[in-house]
């Protein structure tokens, strides 16, 4: 009870009050407009906040964090465009609902869904705080290694069919990571002796290139939607009683979210997938999900709304980030000189608790402000892309540039940001860079500490979390392997499946045989000798 | 005839090869660099050498990407790659506009800058009522107001401003 009483302690400030409903209500905002999401708000915004105090900087970027899916299910359910990427999913049931001319009802069905996923898991993390206070003082210097390592093997494998691509991007991650003067020894690293390159490759840089400049690059090359906005009508309340009439569904969404949000690396996706099955498996009327289902709404909602306060677990409890706009935070923390890890949740307790709370109110003031202002809100889903594309650019501007005054920065950010515009066109995942530089430098450092210690390889993982956590890898990564088996073994069933003759050996040799004898096999023969005879005549 | 192999591919065909291919070149340009990049530094563990995770980072990159290559079920340049390649360079016209932005801003401010570059660009755009040409300066105006004005971000006063008379120069260095 004192914890929480001095958490309230900390966030009794009109600045933090003003903070909390500037990234409540610009959070929906965000989410609303197709196109910018919470990745590229946060990036812009982030030096920015470096001046404010660090609880200040962490609510604002939480609230836009935490609130950009409210807003991302109205253009997701008005127009079948999600307004940020993890609102894809309600498009399937949110659309179909307003094409049957409900749209109240499902916009007021994925609030108060979103609402009992924010709620469900601040509440589940604000009594598993205690518990976490135990736990993280066992993680050392291996543990955190091997964590991380463990986060970004999570983040390669969870992009299936592009695991390849996205390891290297990770790696890119981890060696741009390095570039600059070395901090042991002193030494320079890939700067080809530059001055520019000798402070390194600032993350933040990186981020806003890859996320912001890239996102107006597409939509300042891209065509503008028409839009067509359908009237809003009836009450907003009705989604509170329905979501009240299927409880199961809405909390093991929530728990999902919860579970899915704690492990790095997997985040919304996976936890919106998993309760969006589960609520499919055990639904009365399976044949409605996809076309309408409240159910399907439900789940898509809550479990995409419990994982921003799950995702800051890692990040606080270990310091280590399992996702893009987590890893943007921590910049805030070092900038403060706040070490998220063990440490703060042994001696800043209250501070952790007073971020939780502060998504607790958070999620109060956007359903409130949602309730009363969605009709005026809808209204943002009409500016035109390539006006949001010109707007971008320049407010990224400001975030490169007020870094560090450098226009090396900008052209670097540049540089990135045309990376990842070609990354977005060939739709390559672009997490593993940001996370692959953050966790590589964790990495790096802890690695060094704790070969310090060890004199056998098995000294590494001789302590229990350490064995557990090194058996989590090996099961990742075995898992993986089983499955890039069974998916050649169904692309070659496929294959053969698809052929309309025989693919035995015989049969093949009577195939060739045929063609030997038979006069169009002489006449395809006689035209491929033409062919090669004209091609060597050349040389 | 599209072969399973290619209908089964994670994303669309037009420039993946193109892109691995670079992506791969400068991977191994990269890795050839590491000896006169890097240090090895002597009597020192092999895991703390400041070559050691450059290697990891480059090393997987040019792996990673080879085995990518290898999976890939694309194996010849075609005509839609080259076209997506003109695509990327429709790009490069706006990291010129936001390179231009960049350079005039230390030397004219922060607001003068700003003030004819979103105008300019959503004009470029296409957009040309007078009407968006309004809406584009007052989002210029606000910009500044509040990241400046507001916010204190650091952009420092420009060159331009050092001509203004007294009273005003101080304003304008902090606000504009």
């Amino acid at each position: 009870m004192d914890l929480i009483l001095s958490a309230i302690e900390i966030l009794m400030r009109w600045d933090v009050a003003l903070a909390l409903l500037a990234g409540s209500v610009g959070g929906v905002l965000i989410g609303a407009i197709p196109g910018v999401g919470p990745a590229v708000a946060i990036a812009i915004l982030l030096p920015a906040t470096f001046s404010l105090d660090p609880i200040v900087g962490l609510t604002v970027l939480l609230g836009i964090y935490g609130s950009s899916m409210y807003g991302g299910a109205i253009p997701a359910i008005l127009i079948n465009t999600p307004g940020t990427a993890v609102n894809a999913l309600t498009t399937y049931d949110g659309y179909p609902m307003t094409a049957r001319g409900e749209p109240r009802r499902a916009l007021s069905l994925a609030y108060s869904a979103s609402f009992f996923g924010g709620i469900f898991s601040v509440i589940c993390l604000i009594l598993f705080a205690p518990v976490l206070a135990k736990i993280a003082p066992l993680f050392g210097t291996r543990e955190i290694f091997l964590a991380a390592l463990l986060g970004l093997l999570l983040v390669v494998v969870a992009h299936r069919g592009q695991a390849l691509i996205a390891g290297a991007l990770a790696c890119l991650g981890i060696f741009l990571n390095t570039i600059g003067m070395e901090p042991v020894k002193y030494t320079q690293r890939y700067t080809f002796g530059t001055d520019a390159l000798g402070s390194g490759i600032n993350l933040i840089v990186v981020v806003l290139g890859l996320f912001a400049i890239s996102q107006a690059f597409v939509l300042l090359t891209d065509e503008d939607e028409k839009i067509r906005l359908t009237k809003l009508r009836g009450g907003m309340f009705q989604g509170l009683r329905e979501l009240a009439r299927h409880p199961r569904v809405a909390s093991v969404s929530a728990g999902f979210g919860v579970v899915m949000g704690m492990i790095p690396g997997v985040g919304e996706f996976t936890a919106q997938f998993m309760s969006y099955t589960y609520a499919q498996k055990t639904s009365k009327r399976p044949q409605d999900f996809g076309n309408g289902s409240s159910e399907g709404l439900i789940a898509a909602e809550t479990a995409n709304n419990a994982v921003p306060a799950a995702a800051m677990v890692p990040l606080l409890a270990l310091g280590i980030p399992g996702e893009a706009l987590t890893a943007m935070m921590l910049s805030v923390f070092y900038v403060h000189n706040v070490v998220p890890g063990p440490g703060l949740f042994q001696n800043q307790m209250d501070f952790v608790v007073a971020l939780y709370l502060a998504l607790l109110i958070l999620n109060v003031l956007v359903l409130v402000f949602l309730l009363g202002a969605t009709r005026s809100l809808i209204q943002v889903v009409r500016i035109p892309n390539r006006f949001l594309g010109v707007a971008i650019l320049t407010l990224s501007f400001v975030g490169v540039y007020s870094l560090r005054n450098s226009a090396t920065d900008c052209f670097i950010a540049a540089g990135f940001g045309l990376f990842g515009f070609i990354l977005k066109r060939l739709q390559l995942p672009a997490v593993p860079i940001i996370l692959g530089m953050v966790l590589g430098g964790i990495m790096e450092v802890k690695l060094r500490a704790a070969m310090a210690r060890v004199k056998t390889p098995f000294d590494f993982i001789d302590r229990p979390v350490a064995f557990i956590l090194f058996t989590i890898i090996l099961i990742v990564l075995a898992t993986h392997i089983l499955r890039i088996r069974k998916e050649a073994r169904e692309l070659k069933e496929a294959e053969w499946q698809t052929k309309t003759s025989s693919t035995r050996f015989g049969a093949l040799l009577l195939r060739r045989r045929t063609s030997f004898l038979k006069e169009h096999g002489r006449k395809v023969r006689a035209r491929h000798a033409k062919l090669l005879r004209r091609l060597t005549d050349l040389f | 005839m599209q072969s399973e192999r290619e209908r089964r591919f994670v994303g669309p065909r037009r420039g993946q090869l193109l892109f691995v291919l670079t992506f791969l070149t400068l991977s191994v340009l990269l890795l050839s660099q590491i000896g006169t990049q890097t240090v090895w530094v002597k009597k020192t563990d092999f895991f703390a050498q400041p070559r050691f995770w450059p290697a990891v980072g480059v090393g997987g990159m040019v792996l990673f990407t080879a085995l990518h290559l290898w999976r890939l079920p694309f194996r010849r340049i075609e005509r839609t790659d080259l076209r997506e390649a003109l695509r990327w360079a429709a790009a490069l016209e706006y990291t010129l506009w936001f390179m231009g932005y960049v350079v005039l801003v230390p030397l004219i401010g922060y607001l003068p800058v700003t003030l004819v570059f979103v105008p300019l660009l959503a004009w470029r755009m296409g957009y040309r009522s007078p009407q968006m040409m309004a809406i584009s300066a007052g989002f210029a105006v606000f910009i500044v107001l509040f990241f400046k004005g507001v916010l204190a971000v650091r952009i420092p006063g420009a060159a331009l401003y050092e001509y203004l008379p007294d009273a005003w120069r101080s304003f304008a260095i902090l606000y504009l």
